[in-house]
């Protein structure tokens, strides 16, 4: 009977191991084979960008799975990725934990878009910061409230109650949108702070873009925030927005770019770029990264380099297309000089 | 089993091994899943303790975590479901097995069975788009309306909330519930529906006597399985519940279940804290589901005479 169960085991261990072996040979076929995960919210750029550039390079494939900021930040920590994708640059402490340098590549830009359904109102909605800290704070209540007819004075006759939608789910657009409310706010910033998840005033959660977007359009009176480019392939209105120089500008791409020309950028590109100086610029407006680990291998990491630098370049102008914002030149500069000097380690 | 036909029998044998091995990595799955979200769980445990089951609060900037709303969401939402549920489901199966012609019979059962097959998802966005919107035009308003008193009713038409949450996951679990009753009714033997009818009885009678009365723990196996279903469901009612932790009275309010808060958050949390707490609630849905299940076994094993054949 052991003898039995010992071939039992023996068979099963075989067969797992000749897959692995299959499984190995695969892949080193006849490509490099890198991969990636992160941030969902440039996943349709990435996956457009690592399509085009497998056409020109047939024997480089990238993998990017869209995990979300937080869980590509940990997969690049514990190694388990080639590199990461992140809406948010990762934290000092973050960076401390790790056990080799990680390089942030800023690709595009993205922003924060407030979307809104007020029965019968078919202007432009124009807010400032302190409108947007108070309705998402539930300290103004309706539509005609005297602070928002003094930026809006056709709104008077509409009588309904704000109801503010948020994302339920724990997102880089949060973290964006929190991070500018606590920046313009001091009272937010004690009270509810910033982060991909808080705890909020009241609202309605919705589940990613579609389901804010979706709440939004449901309930009359409501209000809500969801990643630009979304907002703009679903056509949704958009409010303007009252920027630093006090401006009311709209989140175009044009304006999104700017963002990163109010704001002194250090060399390691983590930088936050909500409430630009500029006085063209978006307000509610980020970057988002590509980590770069110093500890991938060699012969990866010089393949990867080649995809940074033809994403600066040819990447760049597929941007637009898919309602991305492009990085302003001067930035582009900067990258491509950052991408020269990144050097990998292990073997 | 014989031991002396097993041993003699090489078929038997392995048959009967692999079968044990089989039934024990069930067992041992399940003991290894309790200990790892146990594990996992600690630190929020530690920090907490089991208050952490009965604090209403949950603060991921302040790092401040309780389990509370998302239990009292949990187990409100899937009763409002199974009060919805158990009626239509039991009066589906009575009509499919015992009272709608067989040319009508045959495609019901056979679509309320395809009801289960639907993705979660896909009920979701359903409801977000046109369960809510029915329920904050034609629903909300007339029952707030004339039945304010009632404090269950008094609340702000949003569509979303425990309420729509509570139809969505109805209409998950009929299914189940539904095709559970009609194989239960169906195991009722013949003779004794001919014994009723034989007594004077008629056809409500007859479901009364002969039917209804050997099927308790049968239905009562069907709504635990619903229910635990319920419990459990994350998509549709993430989509559709409003997401806000709270506890309260009125079930037009928004809410949030264990479930539902785990698949928002888990994915981005932030600190290991929060992480920790996240899990903590999964082990609580894990306790929350096992005791709604002990709890609905012993009443059933309790009554078991009651309802011996």
């Amino acid at each position: 009977m052991d003898l039995k169960i010992n071939l039992k085991i023996s068979l099963i261990a075989f067969c797992f191991f000749a897959s692995q072996v299959l499984f190995i040979c695969n892949s080193n076929a006849d490509s490099q084979l890198i991969n990636g995960a992160g941030a969902s919210f440039p996943y349709p750029l990435y996956s457009l960008w690592f399509k085009t550039y497998n056409t020109k390079k047939p024997d480089v494939k990238i993998n990017y799975q869209s995990i979300g900021s937080g869980g590509g930040i940990r997969q690049v920590l514990t190694g388990t990725v080639d590199f990461g994708a992140s809406d948010a640059p990762m934290k000092d402490a973050e960076l401390a934990e790790s056990k080799f340098k990680i390089h942030h590549i800023p690709t595009v830009l993205g922003a924060v878009a407030i979307t809104y359904n007020i029965p019968g109102f078919k202007e432009q909605l124009k807010l400032t910061p302190e409108l947007l800290v108070e309705i998402y704070s539930g300290q103004i209540k309706k539509w005609n409230d005297p602070k928002i007819l003094v930026e809006n004075p056709t709104l008077k006759d509409a009588k309904n109650y704000i109801i503010p939608i948020r994302r339920a789910d724990g997102s880089g657009t949060t973290a964006v949108f929190t991070e500018y409310l606590a920046k313009v706010s001091q009272a937010w910033k004690q009270r509810y702070g910033e982060g991909k998840a808080i705890k909020w005033a009241g609202g309605l959660g919705g589940k990613g873009n579609e389901g804010v977007t979706g709440l939004v359009k449901q309930n009359p009176g409501a209000i809500g925030y969801v990643e630009v480019t979304y907002a703009h392939t679903s056509k949704t209105p958009t409010a303007w927005i009252k920027n630093k120089s006090g401006n009311y500008v709209q989140p175009g791409m044009e304006e999104i770019s700017l963002a990163a020309q109010g704001v002194k950028i250090p060399d390691d590109f983590r930088v936050s770029i909500t409430n630009s100086e500029n006085p063209k610029a978006y307000p509610i407006s980020a970057f988002t990264y590509l980590l770069v680990p110093e500890s991938m291998a060699q012969a990866k990491g010089l393949i990867f380099n080649d995809f940074l630098k033809w994403s600066m370049q040819e990447g760049q102008a597929m941007a637009p297309n898919l309602k991305y914002a492009k990085l302003p030149q001067d930035l582009v500069v900067r990258v491509q000089k950052k991408i020269d000097s990144l050097v990998y380690k292990t073997k | 089993m014989n031991k002396k036909y097993r041993d003699h029998h090489p078929g038997d044998k392995i048959f009967f091994y692999s079968l044990r091995g089989i039934s024990f990595l069930t067992v041992g799955i399940f003991l290894l899943m309790i200990l790892f979200i146990g594990k996992m769980s600690l630190p929020a445990l530690n920090k907490f303790g089991l208050e952490f089951f009965f604090i209403n609060d949950w603060n991921p900037i302040a790092e401040f975590y309780g389990a509370l709303p998302f239990i009292y969401g949990t187990l409100v939402s899937s009763t409002i479901a199974l009060i919805i549920s158990l009626p239509v489901s039991i009066g589906m199966a009575l009509f499919v097995n015992e009272v709608a012609p067989k040319w009508l019979a045959v495609p019901l059962g056979f679509l309320v069975e395809m009801l289960a097959a639907i993705p979660s998802i896909v009920y979701g966005l359903w409801g977000l788009f046109v369960l809510a919107p029915f329920l904050r035009t034609y629903v909300q308003p007339p029952l707030s309306e004339h039945f304010a008193f009632i404090p269950l009713f008094d609340g702000p038409p949003l569509g979303v909330g425990m309420l729509a949450a509570g139809v969505i996951l109805a209409f998950m679990i009929t299914p189940t519930i539904s095709t559970i009753c009609r194989e239960v009714f169906a195991a009722v033997p013949t003779v004794m529906r001919e014994a009723a009818y034989g007594l004077g009885a008629t056809k409500w009678e007859m479901l009364k006597l002969a039917v209804f009365r050997a099927s308790v723990p049968g239905v009562g196996a069907a709504v635990m399985l619903g229910f635990g279903r319920a419990l459990g469901e994350t998509m549709a009612v993430t989509m559709i519940i409003g997401n806000v932790p709270q506890i309260k009275v009125s079930i037009f309010e928004p809410a949030q279940t264990m479930a539902s808060l785990i698949a928002n958050e888990y994915a981005e949390a932030e600190t290991n804290l929060q992480l920790a707490a996240l899990t903590s609630v999964g082990l609580a849905l894990f306790l929350v589901s096992l005791i709604v299940n002990g709890a609905a076994r012993f009443v059933i094993w309790k009554n078991k005479h009651k309802y011996k054949i």
